[in-house]
């Protein structure tokens, strides 16, 4: 071998490596155009949020079928990644099988696991295609994943299965030139899957089989190189970003919503008796952008909403949870999510070809994305929230988005508008007198 | 039946120089629906008839400001909450409990925020929690081997996580406590939640109550159970939409367990 192959591969992996840096520093800055919001209290809560329900899948085996199916892949995931290592430094060094005589029986133990959780990928991720293909479950089939989406979640699928099975055929074209006579390669790991793959390589000459072996073994490095740059088009990120979503999502009951912190300022100044009510305003900051209350878009949203967008992965159970989206209203809690990732995607773009600057596009989230209809379908029942197994919450961002339309537009349905005038005239969603609130008391 | 409730306000207590043990918020439902003022009275009548000292705040209580929140409203929701704190801290609230789920969410969580910290819970807590000290008993009576399934309230169950309480409570009624398919964390909203009360569904192909009181149904129930005013008012329009008034009744847990004790 000449050093042909090593520098191919170091120029494969640089570029590779090269534009998924430059995806994810992309993504890292249309996190940032978010609001700031503070997630940095109680690390120990963050950490074990994280080890229990991004690293341990806790949420995921609620739906079980689903959930066990994808801790195979998600191991498959990790363990694989340890396969990597060693394929990246024979590919630099032109070695062969380099970790195997440092880790004697261990790397049998090693190669072997990797090949059943290979097989047990190729199971999981042929049930996942039936389910959304062939059994159509509802959430696969609704509306919200029309177009892209749906060919991107079979893409992944794909894409999956055929890195495994190369995966498998290099290792079983490997296994073949360590048993031929004389042995092409030295002996080194353990092959219980791809030995029963082996005979398909008798009868070829040993040079063919070496060649074959070169061919799986550069399409299946090539092929992660691509995936891994897929995901940033893709819904698949959450094989990254579940991590710190999970670590930096709300810790407070999911009842609570937060109380805005401008209005405070403003209802203070309101009830304070000392105020004056003839003072001349404070004096502006010229800096400081225009309140504005709630969200209409993107920029109003916080880092950790635009975060819970990226990690969306469109799984659905939000959806198939939300009572107004199982009783038929527009409202789907994934298409929120979905729809606060495609603006954001839009307003990226518009960034890089404004030279870093937004340029305002007279579009938002609100209209353009997300209808009033929608937003005003939610009873805030937190099933979405209390489904999604990353812990993202839409009901944030429908709560935002109908604080700007109450608050900015005076948007809401006339009947709430009535039940407001209510509280602000008599104190009960209701007209009747304050004075009368203990009449029950007396009533029969 | 006939004892007239005893029901001191906080401003009386305040002459007699007295600190009740527990304020009971009453919320809007409470005070002015005619169905949850049975409720009201319910729980009034377990309070009396366990000697609870305990306070209402009458006319000086106002809307929490829940329903203004949910629906978007941040500044109604805060001069609601900015107001009722003011009052509260007068009378140096330090417990209250409340048979609504949205008032006890309110007040616990979004208050504290604002100046309003108080130890508050829910009246199926309360309740349960003068069975454990000895100072509530409970047996079945009428209810002795009915089959009754709890609905759980958004904002009691997976808002606060309190699921045993209510449940805990009707175990003690000798009865057969049944769990509908979605319960607890998995729990279907009664379609109440999030202002929706105060407004039309929007389009769709069912209203969520019905969906929910379907839930209920197919345990076939003699009783389904509630832990929320709105909840009761959703679960009971959806009785009457399957035809089932006749059969099935939707009760609140206060009233289950007044009315075993014939109070």
């Amino acid at each position: 071998m000449s050093y042909l192959d090593n520098i191919l591969f170091a120029i494969l992996l640089v570029i590779g490596f090269g534009f998924f840096a430059a995806s994810v520093k992309k993504i890292i800055r249309n996190i940032n155009l978010g609001v700031d919001v503070d997630r940095k209290d109680n690390p120990k809560a963050r950490w074990k949020n994280m080890a229990l329900i991004a690293l341990g899948q806790s949420k995921m085996v609620r739906r079980p079928v689903a959930g066990i199916l994808h801790i195979f892949v998600y191991v498959g995931f990790i363990i694989i990644n340890i396969e990597l290592l060693e394929i990246i430094i024979d590919g630099l060094f032109g070695t062969h099988r380099i970790f195997a005589p440092y880790l004697g029986v261990v790397y049998d133990v090693l190669i072997a696991s990797f090949e059943i959780l290979a097989i047990l990928v190729i199971v999981a991720v042929t049930v996942f295609w039936i389910r959304r293909n062939v059994v159509r479950l509802k959430r696969f089939i609704n509306s919200d994943l029309n177009g892209f989406p749906k060919s991107d979640a079979n893409y992944i699928l794909y894409f999956e299965t055929v890195l495994m099975i190369l995966f498998l055929l290099m290792n079983a074209s490997d296994y073949h030139l360590q048993n031929v006579p004389g042995g092409v390669f030295h002996k080194a790991g353990s092959f219980p899957i791809s030995q029963f793959i082996a005979p398909i390589f008798n009868g070829i000459s040993n040079e063919s089989v070496v060649l074959l072996f070169e061919v799986f073994w550069w399409l299946h490095i090539a092929g992660i190189l691509v995936f891994m740059n897929y995901l940033y088009f893709s819904k698949h990120l959450h094989i990254l970003l579940a991590f710190p979503n999970t670590y930096f999502a709300n810790l407070q009951p999911e009842g609570q919503f937060d109380n805005l912190e401008s209005v405070t300022k403003e209802v203070k100044l309101m009830m304070d008796p000392n105020a004056d009510p003839f003072a001349a305003a404070p004096p502006a900051d010229e800096n400081a952008a225009p309140a504005k209350f709630g969200a209409s878009d993107v920029h109003d949203l916080n880092w950790v909403q635009l975060l819970n967008a990226y990690t969306c992965t469109e799984c659905g159970r939000c959806t198939s949870s939300c009572p107004a989206n199982q009783t038929g209203k527009k409202l789907s809690p994934r298409k929120i999510m979905m729809d606060t990732r495609d603006r954001l995607t839009e307003v990226g773009k518009n960034i890089d070809a404004n030279k870093g600057v937004f340029v305002p596009d007279n579009k938002s989230l609100l209209n353009d994305y997300i209808t009033p209809e929608e937003l005003w379908a939610c009873t805030s029942c937190n099933a979405c929230v209390e489904e999604c197994p990353v812990n993202i919450s839409p009901l944030s961002i429908i709560m935002d988005m109908r604080r700007y339309l109450v608050m900015e537009q005076s948007a809401a349905p006339m009947s709430l508008n009535a039940m407001m005038t209510n509280i602000e005239n008599n104190g009960a969603p209701w007209q009747y007198s304050q004075q009368d609130r203990l009449n029950w008391k007396n009533e029969n | 039946m006939s004892e007239s409730l005893v029901v001191p306000t906080m401003a009386e207590m305040l002459a007699e120089g007295k600190q009740p043990e527990v304020l009971f918020w009453v919320g809007c439902a409470g005070s002015f629906d005619d169905r949850a003022k049975k409720i009201t009275k319910a729980f009034v009548r377990i309070l009396n008839r366990t000697n609870v000292s305990f306070a209402v705040l009458g006319t000086e209580e106002s809307c929490t400001g829940d329903p203004a929140k949910r629906a978007g409203n941040e500044f109604l929701f805060q001069m609601q909450a900015m107001m009722n704190i003011e009052v509260l801290n007068a009378y140096e609230a330090k417990k209250i409990v409340t048979a609504c789920p949205h008032c006890f969410n309110t007040l616990k969580n979004e208050y504290p925020e604002l100046g309003g910290n108080y130890e508050v819970i829910h009246h199926t807590e309360f309740l349960k929690s003068l069975i454990d000290d000895g100072r509530l008993t409970v047996e079945g009576g009428q209810f002795k081997g009915k089959k009754i399934t709890f609905h759980d309230p958004c904002y009691l169950g997976r808002a606060n996580k309190v699921y045993e309480a209510p449940r805990d409570l009707i175990e003690k009624l000798d009865v057969e406590l049944v769990e509908m398919k979605r319960s607890k964390a998995n729990g279907l909203c009664c379609g109440a939640g999030g202002a929706q009360m105060f407004k039309d569904a929007e389009p769709g192909n069912k209203e969520v109550n019905v969906l929910r009181t379907e839930d209920a149904l197919e345990v076939k129930p003699d009783i389904i159970a509630a832990g929320c005013p709105f909840c009761n008012t959703m679960l009971t329009d959806g009785i009457k939409h399957a035809h089932k008034e006749g059969e099935v009744k939707v009760m609140d847990v206060a009233e289950l367990i007044a009315n075993a004790q014939d109070l």
